[in-house]
């Protein structure tokens, strides 16, 4: 069974249909990079696998149980998928780990002792240990960014959703989030990443799906997609990449 | 280009300012403590020699008079300071309550969303006096069982229910000032919207409107006195009643002394809090 499925989901957001018709299949310890420019549709599948945004049509799978229907439990969902965005969206009134354990806590009701232990693990294995104690404003992108993705993985998500995490980064600390990544995909985390990074999408990938106004326009292995693609809108913005040299 | 140039952090260090502009600095400090002593000094003598002055401080500024109303007014004020302070409790609460419910979100949330907004719109509304003398005289004239027929509780519920509507509404633009990606992020961790509010919204949209609640206490501070229409014996009622039995006006004066004692350094601390809080956001942004 796929961990997480995408059937014809349809989303407008007024006259503008910002996916059509996306059909996605993600086996279990899958790594799929969403890859495309911006506005084709990338963070709007997140965002609806996530169901922080409702879809018109179409339905989205997690486990075979179809989470769009009426009458799921949106909150339950949600815990079992974690989500990182580009923008860290840390909580700044928060220390990095009252950042961490709060969904433990008020979600899984967690005592607090046990989720502080286990946040400060997470944070050991992330070379975040000397920050528990900081707010979010005194960090680096970099380890805000870190400490966003820790959040996530606190909840003990099966599924983790990763939004261009790294195109808010200064260039120098683009590396040290795509290594957590790296160690989540050798963990066997399920994934499904948006990015800009296309040396790092074509490494790390299992999958990649190349979108273009909202449709997912070819799918395949990162050899097919970047050594052979198809379709002419794929050579054209990877033609375009290449020019940019950044890949 | 012939000298070197630094670059960044590397840079010169800052010498401290040079003794030039410190002189600077005291000089004009001397001159506005002159400039002003003068004008001030002008304004009094102005006063005190104007042919009405005597009539002026027979009336208003009389140290007997002063020192006989003095100890009814102060035993006045005492009861608005505990007015204020039920009152700012009771307010901070109840128009926290309302703010959260209007910003809930969901067709589900409809009725309650529709009450606060009733709640806000009407009683943001009426003259706070006006409201005063609706439930103060209104509702005890009903002689309804089970409601209380005291004045005070119904012209502090006037108050409370006024000031409510009011700061429900700053909350609100606290709550609207908070990034829509705050919500996100706690809900993507699957917290429920209250929540969410609760733990992420508020606490930040709080922080966000601290100087404008400050502004509200000093407005308070001073609105409880309105009460004395429903014959509540506090500061101003008390001077009222002195000015009424001996025709002289100092106590009047008595009561403003008293606010002032108060209002002031409430009004300077808002200052200087918001100042503070002003230039710790810009230590971050930069």
């Amino acid at each position: 069974m796929n961990k997480l499925e995408l059937r014809k989901v349809c989303k407008a957001f007024g006259d503008k249909q910002v996916l059509e018709d996306v059909d996605l299949a993600v086996a279990p310890h899958e790594v799929v990079c969403l890859i495309g420019s911006s506005g084709s549709g990338k963070s709007t599948i997140l965002k609806c696998i996530d169901l922080l945004q409702p879809i018109d049509r179409g339905a989205v799978l997690l486990d075979g149980v179809a989470i769009t229907a009426d009458g799921v439990n949106q909150n339950q969902v949600r815990e079992d998928i974690g989500i990182v965005f580009q923008s860290f969206n840390l909580f700044p009134h928060m220390t990095v780990l009252d950042n961490i354990t709060l969904g433990p806590r008020r979600v899984h009701g967690v005592p607090k002792p046990e989720a502080e232990d286990r946040a400060v693990e997470l944070l050991d294995r992330f070379d975040l240990s000397d920050k528990i104690r900081e707010y979010p404003d005194k960090l680096s992108g970099g380890q805000q960014q870190r400490v966003a993705i820790v959040r996530a993985l606190a909840s003990e998500p099966s599924l983790m959703l990763f939004d261009e995490v790294t195109s808010a980064l200064d260039p120098e600390l683009v590396a040290e989030v795509l290594d957590v990544i790296r160690d989540l995909k050798d963990e066997g985390m399920t994934m499904v990443i948006a990015t800009h990074e296309m040396g790092f999408a074509r490494d790390v990938a299992n999958q990649v799906c190349f979108l273009d106004g909202g449709r997912i326009l070819e799918h395949g292995s990162p050899a097919e997609i970047f050594t052979n693609p198809r379709e002419a809108r794929t050579q054209q913005f990877l033609q375009r990449i290449i020019d940019a040299g950044r890949l | 280009m012939t000298e070197p140039t630094t670059v960044g952090s590397g840079g010169p260090v800052n010498p401290g300012p040079p003794p030039r502009r410190r002189e600077e600095g005291a000089r004009a400090a001397l001159i506005a403590f002159f400039s002003t002593l003068i004008f001030f000094g002008l304004v009094i003598w102005a006063v005190l020699t104007s042919p009405a002055w005597p009539r002026v401080q027979q009336q208003f500024f009389n140290p007997q008079r002063f020192a006989a109303s003095f100890p009814a007014i102060l035993h006045g004020f005492w009861l608005d300071i505990k007015m204020f302070l039920v009152a700012e409790v009771v307010i901070l609460t109840l128009s926290l309550a309302i703010a959260m419910i209007r910003a809930l979100r969901g067709p589900a949330f409809f009725p309650l969303r529709v009450l606060a907004v009733t709640f806000i719109d009407i009683f943001r509304g009426i003259p706070v006096i006006l409201l005063i003398l609706l439930l103060g005289f209104g509702v005890p004239a009903l002689q309804l069982p089970g409601l209380p027929r005291n004045a005070l509780f119904w012209g502090l519920t006037a108050l409370i229910i006024s000031y409510s509507a009011y700061t429900a509404e700053v909350y609100r633009a606290g709550i609207e000032s908070v990034h829509e990606s705050q919500r996100m992020s706690a809900r993507a961790l699957g917290l429920t919207q209250g929540q969410a509010l609760r733990y992420v919204i508020v606490p930040q949209a709080i922080r966000n409107v601290i100087p404008a609640l400050l502004n509200g206490f000093v407005s308070l501070q001073k609105d409880v006195a309105l009460v004395l229409v429903l014959g509540i014996r506090e500061a101003v009622r008390e001077a009222d009643i002195y000015a009424a039995k001996t025709f002289n006006y100092t106590g009047y004066i008595g009561a403003t002394v008293l606010f002032l004692v108060v209002s002031i350094p409430a009004a300077r601390f808002t200052d200087w809090y918001t100042e503070r809080d002003r230039r710790r956001r810009q230590a971050v942004s930069v």
